[in-house]
């Protein structure tokens, strides 16, 4: 791995060193695209997995249950022992037609040219003020994205009594890092009816000890500096107070797909997500798009029947789905470069 | 778990000064650290006053100028003849000429003033009067097509548009640091956590007394915002005015709106109000707001989500695309709003007192001509300062969308703040120097970190990690320990 790029051109630049990335790398490689580049904006590559401390991972990539970091380190290892080459502290500022790519690093500004380009830059939770959640602007207020990478990367905590927000399934990682980092939520808050997640998951707040109120909605997040309560509202629209020093907002992810929303790229206007065809083709095709930053269509939301209708999660992927979709998507490119992939 | 380290900033400052100490003693002390008092620290130290600025928070603009439409105003909708109008037009003038030097950004979008209704059109002769009262003479109405050639995202069933070419936006929190900074560099002084309590002028001087030690004085400029009236009443024991805080809400849209509207959108205004503003930041981002809400609190700067979709509607009914474009950030500001309309400047010459009051929306823009006219205010009562030669420019960095950034300078480190592109270079000089960040919202505001998009997923543990030891309040509450 390095932090500097030195080539002007390459066969496949990956944008994102995260599970789908890294396993499209891999597979290129292993198919014989002889160069090709990871970009990877962080000073580690790994992407969200470094952070979420806890199994599982791996199972499907590995056949073993790994925590996030390791699975992260492994992705790494062998995309590296494959012959991948990682660039980081890379970030990339403009997605050019044709392939061309601004990239920016601690070295300087320049260009790269690809002749495909993956876009695997994943996802993010949706921060509080993009739900436009009443209240004050004080400390303690983050999503478990932020938890997570305090407490794992910096081993530090935001708060010691959060409320959370939230019952998809990565509320209960947060749950898990929570309880890894040795304080405890004060409540976990759903406005639907039943938990995003199927049962038995959501019981994990029986055996941690956290309340579980459904059909309650922050309405009010009080406190100067720091959080100090939350007012929820109950289904009778009752209000009360809920004494906690900061507020975890966790799931209603969205691609992190603004380099494509910047670009000549078209989005899809109800996910955010860049525009794909059938082979992870983008609106232009020498881009392409695999892992959590392409979000299926909702009418077509690959969700296990289980789910309640009209409690529907956002049908995030875990790791090991983007680690496969981002081999897919290296598999088209190979075709695709070999001039074997039809036009949709 | 470990809490005891955490404090050690706000601890320490306790220990080293206890209330007799005797912080500083000047010509000048300015009461506040908002743009004002910011701006007329800049300007007494300028005219060779030695000056001293307390503030009661950590940092500067942790109150009314925290949150405002950082628009730099031409003045014509500011009544004529008023002393508000002579500040906004010396202040727009000022900072045009200075902000250069200081490195300040200027965003020279243009603003239309757009009619809805026919109710609306019937006003514009009476505006355009006011505004060549006012000496603003290049404002002119334009015709629809026009119009929807200058901005073609606005809403087609607009009826008819006057447009204001010289109202600007500027950086809200770069300018008056750059003043305070000034200030500092040219042997000025700035003295934070120190609420003033009480003060005695002693027919001559004054010593002020503040939570951290006292402050001697020969001219006193009330500069506090909010809380003027009750700072006036404390130590003058008479107030002439009362803050009647109103709040304003905003909702930040996400930069890629920034293709969709190019310059200020303003309603026709109201007697009241400007009201509901759609404007570029020099950010890149489109703001709506603000919403006027009269409010008993002075600190009560949070939002709510009735109000939100209330903006977010006007917004989108105004300019429909931008109903595609993701929020980025809610926020709310205080204005110092009194009874009466119009700016509360009180002298008390007796006693060299100077009240700066009822400094509400123009506030941004009038304050260097505001400072130029508290200058004049001391020399009329006997104040003989005599300016500083050749006195040391500080230029502030760039947050400027539009204009280089850091990070495309190399050997900026590593880029923290990935949605705002904050590098780890911008985050060590922000807490570095004469005036460091004092608070987290004082990094935010001198670096744009967190601002972004993702609101701090990525970047918050970085970000409790560069910021350890640095603030009273931090990121992080505690460690884990192994």
């Amino acid at each position: 791995m390095t932090d500097i790029i030195e080539q002007e051109s390459c066969d496949v630049a990956i944008i994102g060193a995260g599970p789908s990335g890294l396993s499209a790398a891999t597979m290129l490689k292993k198919s014989g695209i002889q160069r090709i580049v990871v970009l990877e904006r962080e000073a580690e590559a790994g992407g969200i997995p470094r952070h979420c401390g806890h199994p599982p991972f791996g199972i499907r990539e590995y056949q073993r249950v790994l925590t996030g970091p390791a699975y992260a380190k492994k992705l790494v290892e062998t995309a590296l022992s494959a012959g991948v080459n990682i660039t980081l502290k890379t970030t990339v500022t403009m997605l050019g037609s044709g392939g061309e790519l601004s990239i920016v690093s601690p070295a300087g500004s320049r260009k790269l040219t690809a002749k495909r380009v993956l876009l695997a830059t994943g996802i993010r939770e949706t921060p509080r003020s993009a739900r436009l959640v009443s209240g004050n602007r004080a400390l303690g207020i983050c999503t478990t994205g932020a938890l997570q990478s305090m407490v794992y990367l910096k081993n530090r905590i935001p708060f010691r009594r959060p409320v959370v927000v939230g019952t998809e399934i990565v509320s209960f990682s947060a749950l898990l890092t929570c309880r890894d980092a040795s304080f405890q939520p004060v409540a976990m808050l759903e406005e639907k009816l039943r938990p995003s997640v199927r049962w038995p998951i959501y019981e994990l707040t029986r055996w941690f000890g956290v309340p579980l109120y459904l059909q309650t909605e922050i309405v009010n997040i009080l406190g100067n500096e720091r959080v100090e309560a939350v007012q929820v509202s109950d289904k009778n629209g009752k209000v009360r107070d809920i004494a906690c020093d900061g507020v975890l907002f966790t799931g209603q992810y969205t691609p992190e797909s603004n380099l494509a929303r910047i670009s000549h790229l078209t989005l899809d206007p109800e996910t955010n997500s860049p525009d794909v065809d059938e082979f992870g083709r983008c609106s232009d095709p020498v881009y392409y798009a695999a892992g959590n930053v392409v979000q299926p269509p909702c009418n077509q939301a690959k969700v296990p029947i289980y789910y309640v209708a009209g409690n529907l999660p956002n049908p995030v992927d875990n790791a090991g789905q983007c680690w496969s979709q981002g081999r897919a998507a290296a598999k088209n490119i190979v075709k695709d470069l070999a001039g074997n992939l039809p036009f949709s | 778990m470990n809490d005891q380290q955490y404090n050690k900033k706000s601890k320490a400052h306790d220990a080293e000064t206890d209330n007799n100490t005797l912080l500083a003693d000047a010509d000048v002390a300015i009461i506040g650290g908002g743009v004002v008092g910011c701006a007329v620290a800049r300007r007494m130290v300028l005219e060779g006053a030695s000056a001293v600025l307390v503030e009661k928070g950590a940092d500067i603009l942790g109150g009314a100028s925290k949150g405002n439409s950082a628009i730099l105003h031409t003045g014509f909708d500011t009544p004529e003849g008023s002393l508000e109008l002579e500040c906004v037009r010396n202040g727009y003038d000022e900072y045009l000429e200075i902000r250069k030097s200081l490195n300040l950004p200027v965003l020279k979008s243009g603003a239309l003033i757009a009619a809805w209704t026919a109710e609306e059109e019937e006003l514009f002769p009476g505006i355009l009067e006011k505004a060549h009262h006012n000496g603003v003479e290049d404002m002119r109405l334009l015709s629809r097509s026009e119009v929807l050639k200058l901005e073609p995202n606005l809403s087609g069933n607009i009826r008819a548009v006057i447009a204001v070419p010289r109202e600007y936006v500027i950086d809200p929190w770069s300018a008056p640091l750059a003043y305070l900074l000034q200030a500092i560099e040219n042997g000025g002084k700035a003295i934070f956590n120190a609420e003033v309590i009480s003060g005695d002028f002693d027919g001559s001087r004054w010593l002020l007394q503040t939570k951290h030690g006292k402050i001697r004085a020969d001219y006193v400029i009330n500069s506090a915002g909010l809380y003027g009236d009750l700072l006036d009443h404390d130590v003058l024991s008479k107030t002439e005015f009362t803050i009647k805080p109103r709040k304003g809400q905003f909702v930040v849209f996400d930069k890629v709106a920034n293709s969709l509207i190019r310059s200020i959108i303003y309603p026709v205004p109201t007697e009241r109000t400007r009201g509901i503003v759609i404007f570029p930041t020099i950010f890149g981002n489109v703001v709506v707001g603000p919403t006027a809400e009269e409010q008993e609190s002075r600190d009560d700067a949070s939002v709510d989500k009735a109000n939100l979709k209330v903006l977010l509607a006007q917004a989108i009914k105004k300019v429909p695309a931008l109903a595609n474009i993701p929020v980025t950030a809610t926020y709310a500001g205080i204005r110092a709003a009194t009874e009466k309309k119009e700016y509360r400047i009180i002298e008390d010459s007796d006693r060299h007192w100077i009240t700066l009051g009822g400094i509400r929306s123009t506030g941004l823009t009038s304050a260097l001509g505001l400072a130029r006219h508290v200058h004049q205010l001391l020399t009329n009562q006997g104040a003989d300062f005599c300016a500083i030669p050749n006195p040391s420019v500080p230029r502030v960095p760039n947050l400027a969308e539009h204009l280089p950034r850091d990070w495309q300078t190399p050997g900026y480190g590593e880029i923290v703040c990935h949605c705002e592109m904050v590098t780890q270079r911008e985050i060590s000089a922000a807490l570095e120097g004469p005036l460091s960040a004092g608070d987290f919202e004082g990094l935010k505001r001198r670096t744009r970190a967190t601002m972004g998009r993702c609101q701090g997923f990525y970047c918050s543990a970085s970000l409790a990690e560069l910021t350890e030891g640095k603030f009273a309040e931090p990121l992080a509450v505690g460690t884990i320990n192994d």
